[in-house]
């Protein structure tokens, strides 16, 4: 990785193993700790529901071997720990025979695509408007219009989800309205699936942009107003530069690397936000496999989607951390010094 | 390039350190207030608290909860159960796809299930903001205490301060909370808010320790530490009235975090499953296929109250950045 002394990466890799470690201890705990059989809850819900659950044995088997087993605690644990490494979460119940971490694996390539595009989108979109906010030579028009937009990121994503769904889906008859891709194409890669895709991505994607993007807005304001105050930039001014030069290169370039560390902090909320609008999209993510889980009380999915979408947070940060200071020279001299 | 600012302070929290209570000339609030009764600090003509934000912002709030307490003096609230009214009736002066005009009787329509949606929203509104303020409450408390002991004592407890709460602000709540309702069945309101603080202490035993540290070298402190003073009095008496606003927004944030988070958990058909809450009845919505059959009432109407009530908060929050940060008031 470059520039980048050891001993700040070893720490970060520290940080992510250790927040791995302890979500995969908390969802191995929590089950342990209700006075609810989760095995038995499970089973009689099956049996309410359909009279005679076929392989009802098996079933069980599989979840005691999950939840209770005769080994002592401890060894269970361990046992827990190396099947989670190897992303072995067991079989889902609903749809018994299924090992979860293949359900896992359709679903994953959804949420993380549709994350990333809406990310990056709010990324650019939003730090773009804060620094037009603050820039003396931004028109007067905008300095109105941006701060009304700010209303906007009050609001959690499902209900500028349901918003949307309303006026674009049901109303206007724009967009579809669920599923991330429509019933008629058969998946592949053709023209027509990818269009399909798209379409059904709009509207999930708009969701999240809409009220995330002015986190970004207010965060990069902050940081501009001291940026603007600084002696550089009045010397930049002074030498007679480019006001669009000063602004990329003098006031951006410095207030945006604080918004990169803010980034690590927001993407567990961005995660959860996400998996909220993907269940009222019924988008074929993540956020639907939970949703039908826990609906089906489908506990070996439940853990196995949780698990691997906070590995996928903890990866994530971990990557923004090593991005850092690539981009802010400062704080790799500033480890190279005291390491 | 390299010299330019010495530290890269986090993005989103004011920057200013002791300044919020120095008078500055540019006040947005210069000439609302009455000068005549001036006296003590908060009374002055330039009075960074009179910030039109953080006034509006708390009207909405205090009008929503005063809403939800007395709606339960004058409105029936037996309605929130199910069965008690006709079903899909639209708001009154609206009709419904069959052609049903709305009833003064039930001024905001009925769901699928019989249940008056003014009854619902009286009933809902309550619950869900009191989640959200006892878990930041919760949260805030620990993490004032944390915040605190990180940075005075230091050393080791520092380290594991520091990491554990690094840790836990990557976990998202709403993973650890599914996991944890599912494999405990239902939940009480209070049981639910305490779940959520377990979420909830992280930032604000950031912001503090960072501040304090930063506090800890200050002429002020060192002055009091020279006096004689006790930690307790330095930390209460000196620092903490410098850490209001951080405190307040730190807590506003919170609160909306952890409101997200239950709306999130009911929309997904956990949290509590006998009381109503906001996020309850658009998990009902949604499943009946309010949406589809342009019942927009039923998801719409608790949607635009949290729509608001997030909007609230915002604006309590900018408004208390404002407080803290006089570079802000410009704008």
């Amino acid at each position: 990785m470059g520039g980048i002394p050891s001993s700040y990466i070893v720490n970060r890799l520290i940080t992510l193993v250790l927040t791995v470690w302890i979500a995969a201890t908390l969802i191995w705990i929590i089950p342990r700790l209700s006075p609810v059989d989760p095995a038995e809850v499970m089973l009689g819900r099956m049996a309410a529901g359909g009279a005679f659950v076929e392989g009802s044995d098996l079933i069980l088997e599989q979840l005691r071997e999950r939840f209770g087993l005769n080994e002592p605690l401890w060894v269970q644990y361990l046992l827990y720990l190396r099947s989670i490494i190897t992303f072995d979460f067991g079989l889902s119940a609903a749809s018994f025979p299924t090992p979860v971490s293949s359900l896992i694996a359709q679903a994953l390539p959804w949420t993380i695509g549709l994350m990333l595009l809406s990310v990056i989108i709010t990324f650019i979109i939003g730090n773009a408007l804060g620094a037009f906010m603050v820039w003396e030579r931004t028109p007067r028009v905008w300095k109105v219009v941006i701060p009304s937009l700010m209303i906007f990121t009050a609001i959690p994503p499902i209900l500028s989800g349901l918003l949307l769904m309303y006026v674009f889906a049901v109303q206007l008859r724009a967009l579809p309205l669920t599923g991330a891709y429509g019933l008629t194409v058969e998946p592949g890669w053709t023209m027509e699936f990818a269009l399909s895709v798209v379409e059904h991505g709009t509207l999930p994607a708009l969701s999240i942009i809409l009220v995330t993007f002015g986190f970004w807005t207010l965060g990069m304001r902050g940081l501009m107003i001291t940026v603007q105050g600084e002696d550089y930039v009045n010397l930049a001014k002074a030498k007679g530069l480019k006001p669009r030069y000063i602004l990329y290169k003098y006031m951006v370039r410095n207030a945006i690397l604080p918004q990169v560390t803010a980034f690590a902090l927001k993407i567990g909320l961005l995660v959860s936000g996400q998996i909220l609008v993907e269940r009222i999209f019924s988008y074929n993510g993540m956020g639907k496999l939970l949703y039908d889980a826990i609906l089906d009380q489908d506990f070996a999915v439940i853990q196995g989607v949780s698990f691997i979408i906070i590995l996928m947070t903890a990866i994530s940060v971990f990557i923004v951390d090593l991005i850092y200071p690539l981009i802010d020279p400062r704080i790799r001299q500033a480890t190279e010094r005291t390491a | 390039m390299a010299d330019t600012t010495q530290s890269s302070t986090q993005a989103g929290q004011p920057q200013a350190t002791q300044s919020q209570l120095v008078p500055t000339t540019d006040s947005e609030a210069a000439g609302v207030v009455d000068t005549s009764t001036a006296s003590g600090r908060f009374n002055r003509f330039d009075n960074p608290w009179l910030n039109p934000k953080l006034i509006w912002g708390m009207g909405i709030l205090i009008f929503i909860v005063l809403m939800g307490l007395l709606g339960q003096w004058i409105w029936n609230t037996e309605l929130v159960f199910t069965g008690s009214t006709p079903l899909r009736l639209p708001p009154l002066g609206f009709e419904n796809l069959r052609g049903t005009p709305g009833v003064s009787e039930f001024p905001l329509g009925t769901d699928g299930a019989g249940r008056d949606l003014l009854a619902l929203l009286i009933v809902g509104t309550p619950n869900t903001l009191m989640i959200g303020a006892i878990a930041s409450l919760i949260g805030m408390s620990t993490g004032i205490f944390l915040g605190f002991t990180a940075g005075f004592v230091g050393g080791r407890v520092d380290d594991v301060i520091r990491i554990l709460s690094d840790v836990m602000i990557t976990i998202p709540p709403l993973l650890i909370l599914v996991v944890f309702q599912s494999a405990f069945g239902d939940v009480s309101l209070i049981m639910m808010a305490v779940l959520i603080a377990g979420f909830m202490w992280q930032s604000p035993t950031r912001l503090i320790r960072a501040q304090v540290l930063s506090m800890r070298e200050s002429g002020y402190v060192k002055m009091a530490q020279l006096s004689g003073a006790s930690t307790m009095h330095i930390m209460f008496r000196e620092m903490m009235p410098n850490l209001i606003p951080y405190l307040f927004g730190s807590f506003i944030a919170n609160v909306t975090t952890a409101i997200v988070t239950a709306v999130g958990m009911e929309v997904l058909g956990l949290g509590p499953q006998r009381v109503p809450t906001l996020g309850r009845v658009i998990y009902d919505a949604i499943n009946s296929g309010a949406l589809i059959q342009n019942l927009w009432w039923w998801w719409g109407l608790p949607t635009a109250l949290l729509a608001i009530m997030f909007i609230a908060l915002l604006l309590v929050n900018l408004g208390l950045d404002e407080v803290s940060n006089p570079r802000l008031r410009k704008m």
